[in-house]
């Protein structure tokens, strides 16, 4: 984004013209000089900007901690409708407060309005849920909506009918993060804390209800109130971050980190802290660069930079990321083909007592059975190759001796499994567990032996007792 | 317990107990229940009592309010009806004597805990609010995986363990809760052989350490050589009592209807097991 400013800048610079008529794609942006920018990321831009900056990093910290257990509960989307019933609220607090002569921009009786329309509308959603045969997907639909339209209309109607004093309230809706001010960044800081403590206080309780809250139930535990005091921090949360990055986004705060630290980690407090960290860094870049970039409103510019941790976690992280995935499984895929042509050559040693070995004609005929295209037949040859499975042996392939002591393996394994399903076809599908690679790890040692029993009936020497191959 | 509660606890011992039907030493009596989902009933009208130390099978066909039955007596469904007592006292009052397997099926697996954290949470009403799971209760659950044979698979994350395992992962979780009486959601579905027997294994060891279990079933073939009581259920009690005494054609027929490749296997099972007696 930054860069797409810049260039448009220079584009524009020799046709500059002052006079020329403002219009949406003539407006540029200045591009900060190095010393601005290190002077506002190390906080020293200012009093305001440090103000705006802390305040921010402490919300996305807050969020960040909170949202782990909005994620693990599944009630993801019902902040997202709990943010949007906020609005209503909002409009009945300026126009209750005005009419009992308070001043109806006081922030604590918006936010108070703010909370109790947010509240209600997750109610709503419990009401529906329970008395309804609705889904939670269109509880929360309808809730969202209704309330949003509400406010919408509450709004429009005070900006209507009110003094000019209600001109601040269409902030609540986007967010104004350069409006914090100490006193709000200070609130940040008491949520961020509250937040930590409850989460140190409560991981176990958290964790269990939201694993399994049937059995916390049974097990004693209130989940009903602990399920409030989640909820409750949720709505803390939301509240706080209406006025910095507005009801439409301050949902992304909640999710987006939780959602791209669960990329990273299997452990519940390590997600916590990762999903703290990314938070907080999220609103630290991204208040900091709409600070630089003065028409770039903040809510937006920190959601995008928690988007952005969200995209490099989704295709980085190890284990979980798209990358990892695709080279487990491209290597799961080698592994099995690399099973079946050791298994293949294998079969010829018990032929033929070649040591097993496979001509190209034999190969190719396998690879056009088990569908490999002729590049993944080379990689494969080099990967058993360079596993120490097979060599070559003038024109043909050879199994090593490690080569066929896996060949062995793979066809006892095969043999049994197959004696398996034969045996206990009735009962067999459900407790075959194809992904494992061993039978032992899965069928008992009994099991095993009288499924051996019964392949030696039928005539099929089981390789294992071949051994090595050297019989 | 203060001497009002203790006033309380000795008169709702006193209904059920009181009635002829019902004994103060059964660990699980029902009485009357009668459940609903949306004003239609699943259950009609339920009476039973649990003999001690027994294993204990729930079978009926599909949507014969098998697991509802055992939610009901636990509180996770609301009674439309009906007692439920342990012990002759209230869930209540019996709770920490009360272990729970539920279905394996009702969680998410992809959780970021490892096996051990799992069992460990059965540690957790011991171990009280707020307070981390100190290293003897992390010894205790690790013994617990060790009797279900996963003591390896401790430290791995529970999504990367098959569903076999992760059945046994919860079987420890009960075992963890140290509890008198135990209730099993299907605990057989979908698990492979090894699993099944470690269950059965586990399940004799309770019986021989004086526990009572009650276990959802869906395999008829096993239930002679696994349990020692059956409920034959089917929105009502069709039958309950001794296996050799109760799980008969005729009940069979009568819970299941005209299910008669079902009923066929049962007759199977039923020889095989008179066979296995003669």
């Amino acid at each position: 984004m930054l860069f797409f400013a810049m260039a448009m800048a220079i584009a524009q610079q020799p046709g500059r013209d002052v006079h020329a008529p403002i219009s949406i794609t003539n407006v540029t942006d200045e591009w900060p000089g190095w010393a601005q920018v290190f002077e506002t990321l190390t906080l020293r831009a200012g009093f305001n900007t440090t103000t705006v900056i802390v305040g921010t990093t402490l919300l996305g910290l807050a969020a960040g901690v909170i949202g782990v257990f909005a994620l693990l509960r599944k009630r993801s989307l019902m902040t997202d409708a709990l943010s949007h019933a906020t609005l209503p609220g909002i409009g009945l607090a300026f126009l209750a407060a005005t009419a009992l002569g308070v001043d109806g921009r006081s922030l604590p009786v918006l936010l108070l309005g703010a909370t109790v329309t947010g509240v209600l509308g997750v109610v709503c959603i419990q009401a529906i849920l329970r008395l309804t045969r609705l889904g939670e997907d269109a509880a929360i639909g309808i809730v969202l909506s209704v309330f949003f339209g509400a406010g919408i209309v509450t709004l429009s109607y005070i900006q209507a009918n009110a003094a000019a004093g209600a001109a601040g309230l269409n902030h609540f809706i986007y967010g104004q993060t350069a409006a914090m001010s100490v006193r709000d960044a200070a609130l940040m800081g008491g949520i961020a804390a509250a937040a930590i403590l409850a989460t140190l206080l409560f991981l176990k309780e958290f964790s269990l209800v939201c694993f399994n809250d049937a059995f916390a139930r049974v097990d004693g535990w209130p989940v009903s109130l602990i399920d409030l005091v989640m909820m409750a921090l949720v709505v803390l949360v939301t509240v706080a971050g209406l006025q910095a990055v507005g009801l439409l986004l301050v949902v992304a705060m909640l999710i987006v980190p939780p959602v791209s630290a669960r990329f990273w980690t299997e452990r519940l407090w390590l997600l916590v802290v990762v999903a703290a960290l990314i938070g907080a860094l999220s609103g630290y870049l991204g208040s900091a660069v709409s600070a630089l970039l003065p028409r770039k409103p903040a809510g937006s510019v920190i959601v995008l930079t928690s988007g952005v941790v969200f995209v490099i976690s989704l295709v980085f992280a190890p284990t979980r990321g798209v990358v990892a995935l695709s080279w487990r499984r491209l290597r799961m895929r080698f592994r099995i083909a690399g099973d079946h042509l050791v298994e293949a050559a294998f079969e010829q040693h018990g032929r033929e007592g070649n040591g097993g070995t496979l001509t190209e004609a034999q190969l190719a005929r396998l690879a056009k059975l088990r569908g490999w295209s002729a590049w993944f037949r080379v990689a494969l040859r080099w990967m058993l190759r360079r596993q120490g499975d097979i060599e070559r042996a003038g024109t043909t392939l050879r199994l090593t001796e490690h080569g066929r002591a896996r060949g062995a393996r793979v066809a006892r394994n095969h043999a049994l499994w197959e004696q398996y399903l034969v045996t206990y076809a009735d009962i067999a599908p459900s407790h075959v567990d194809w992904s494992v690679d061993q039978v032992e790890h899965v069928l008992s040692e009994p099991l095993i032996a009288e499924l051996e029993r019964a392949l030696r009936r039928r005539g099929v020497v089981i390789a294992a007792a071949i051994g090595g191959g050297n019989a | 317990m203060t001497a009002a509660t203790r006033q309380a606890s000795t008169t709702t011992a006193a209904t059920l107990a009181a009635r002829p039907e019902h004994s103060p030493e059964s660990p699980l009596s029902i009485h009357a229940m009668t459940v609903a989902y949306h004003r239609k009933p699943v259950l009609w009208d339920v009476d039973y009592d649990a003999p001690s130390n027994q294993l204990i099978a729930i079978v009926g066909p599909n949507g014969a309010g098998k697991s509802t039955l055992i939610k009901a007596c636990l509180g996770l469904v609301p009674r439309a009806s009906g007692q439920v007592e342990f012990w002759g006292l209230s869930y209540r009052q019996a709770r920490s004597r009360i272990g729970y397997v539920p279905q394996r099926e009702s969680v998410d697996w992809d959780f970021p805990v490892s096996a051990l954290d799992v069992v460990c949470m059965g540690r957790y009403r011991m171990i009280g609010w707020c307070r981390p799971v100190s290293r003897r209760h992390r010894q205790a659950a690790l013994a617990c995986l060790d009797r279900v044979g996963m003591r390896d698979y401790a430290h791995r994350q529970i999504s990367q363990l098959s569903g076999g395992q992760q059945q046994r992962v919860f079987l420890a979780r009960a075992l963890a809760q140290e509890a008198d009486l135990y209730f099993m959601d299907e605990p057989f579905a979908g698990v492979d052989a090894a699993t099944e027997r470690a269950i059965v294994d586990v399940l004799r060891d309770l019986r021989e350490t004086g526990k009572t279990v009650v276990v959802v079933h869906h395999d008829l073939q096993t239930v002679p050589e696994y349990f020692d009581h059956v409920i034959l259920l089917n929105m009502r009690v069709v039958a309950a009592g001794p296996v050799e005494a109760v799980f008969t054609n005729d009940n069979l027929h009568k819970t299941y209807g005209g299910r008669l490749t079902l009923l066929s296997e049962a007759a199977e099972a039923i020889a095989r097991a008179a066979k296995g007696e003669g």
